[in-house]
């Protein structure tokens, strides 16, 4: 468990960017990370007042506040509305139902985990994070930035334009992933992701005018299994993590084309 | 900071410190079916509901608790009495160190889940762990205890 002397439930951002400029202080989300670490933590920066706990549809975007918890958006009727089971199948082995009530997506979109199932899920849609003091970057960039003290604030995702398909593989159902795997497709493009190789999921993109069209299709996989780095860990090899790459990725493929009842 | 939290219908006002998290404070207050199983926020024992939702009170801060209503199982003894009889006649209380965690998330599940399928429960209690059962009485209590409480709600 970490230490914190001080407890500030901010007003505004400002005054959250200004606290966050030193070191020793820290934003809170839902703290299910930050129990695990022994900091010494000087101010502890509460967000709370924000009203950054609701999810919101606009005409083209979903505005996700960094405070909505994992599970809020798994039961989300505007979530599913727009994306189907793709989060819900995304978050549904992440610990339990109580941990997915506390964790934040700001907190998990911040902390970029190589084992994310938030990352990978994000960054094959059109996803943009809005941090403190107006910048926006694309999940994608976001993703391969160095650690700074950078405020997540809302994540944007552009509605309509992609529909997305989720798998994992646990090595028991409620441990971080050995291997996870997104994609999506817009009608012309194809955007694919692995992630927890266990480093962060990377998108690579085929255009892709018949996505019907399996053979070319899986060739982009065997593309992506060849030139994609893979890492070992106490989960798995990198052998076996390219190995089953192209598993999920064949899997996740079946999900996305086939209709309701026939994904045999 | 001061907080104001209403634990099983009273309401406390008290000074807690930034870093105290909530099962510390519940316990402080005589909570003591609260418990702590592990440090990793795996095993779902410290089962709280807060607003109405399940959540693990060793990984939420008190001050996060400010002006919410916390409900443990001294909060709900009625129902979990009804719960445990369930798990008692299917042998799924054995040492019992994990009951009240799992009787919370349950009874959460109960008011959350319409008639749950057999994979829409496990995926429910997945964050309770249990050393002693193996799960299949629990899981054989949870269909027993769903279809009592269909009846009862037909009669
Ligand atoms: C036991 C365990 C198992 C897990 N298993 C999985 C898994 O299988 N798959 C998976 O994808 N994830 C997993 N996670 C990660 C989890 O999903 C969350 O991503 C993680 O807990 C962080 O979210 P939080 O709200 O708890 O953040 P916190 O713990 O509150 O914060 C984490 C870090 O982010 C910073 N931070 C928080 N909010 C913001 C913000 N708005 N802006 C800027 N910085 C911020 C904090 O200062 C801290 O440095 C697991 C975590 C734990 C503890
Ligand atoms: S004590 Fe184990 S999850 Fe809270
Ligand atoms: S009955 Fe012993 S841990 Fe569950």
């Amino acid at each position: 468990m970490f230490k914190a002397q001080n407890y500030a439930k901010v007003t505004s951002l400002t005054e959250a960017l200004e606290l966050n400029k030193k070191r020793t202080n820290k934003v809170l989300g839902g703290g299910c990370w930050m129990k695990m670490g022994k900091k010494n933590i000087n101010t502890l920066i509460d967000l709370s007042g924000l009203g950054l706990d609701k999810i919101t549809e606009t005409d083209d975007e979903i505005i996700i506040g960094s405070l909505v918890t994992l599970r809020d958006i798994e039961t989300s009727p505007v979530i599913e509305k727009n994306f189907g089971n793709f989060f819900k199948d995304a978050f549904t082995h992440i610990v339990g139902v109580q941990f997915r009530n506390c964790a934040t997506i700001g907190g998990s979109v911040f902390s970029r985990f190589g084992f994310s199932d938030i990352v990978t899920s994000l960054i094959v849609l059109d996803t943009k994070i809005e941090l403190a003091g107006g910048e926006t970057v694309s999940m994608e960039e976001y993703s391969e930035r160095d650690y700074d003290n950078d405020i997540v604030v809302n994540i944007h995702i552009k509605k309509g334009g992609r529909k997305a398909a989720y798998e994992s593989f646990r090595n028991t159902q409620t441990d971080i992933p050995v291997l996870n795997c997104s994609l999506a497709y817009d009608g012309k493009k194809l955007y694919a992701a692995v992630g927890a190789r266990p480093m962060r999921g990377k998108v690579s993109t085929m255009d892709c005018p018949d996505v019907e069209n399996s053979e070319e299709v899986f060739k982009f996989f065997e593309k992506i299994q060849a030139e994609t780095e893979f890492g070992t860990n106490t989960r798995a090899s990198k052998e076996y993590r390219k190995h089953l790459s192209l598993v999920l990725l064949k899997r996740v493929y079946k999900k996305l084309v086939c209709k309701e009842g026939d994904a045999k | 900071m001061i907080i104001t939290v209403k634990i099983n219908g009273k309401t406390y006002k008290d000074e807690v410190a930034p870093d105290t998290v909530l099962l510390d404070y519940l316990r402080s207050h005589g909570c003591y079916s609260v418990k702590r199983g592990c440090e990793t926020s795996n095993c779902g024992l410290c089962t709280v509901h807060m607003d109405s939702k399940p959540v693990l009170s060793c990984s939420v801060l008190a001050v996060r608790a400010d002006g919410q209503e916390i409900t443990t199982l001294e909060g709900l003894q009625k129902e979990a009495e009804e719960f445990g009889a369930f798990l008692a006649d299917e042998g799924g209380e054995q040492c019992g160190f994990c009951s009240p965690g799992f009787i919370m998330n349950v009874l959460a599940m109960v008011k959350e889940l319409k008639n749950p399928t057999d994979e829409e429960i496990k995926k429910y209690l997945e964050g309770n762990l249990c050393r002693c059962t193996g799960y299949q009485s629990q899981m054989r209590a949870v269909k027993k205890y769903l279809d009592f409480k269909q009846k009862e709600e037909q009669k």
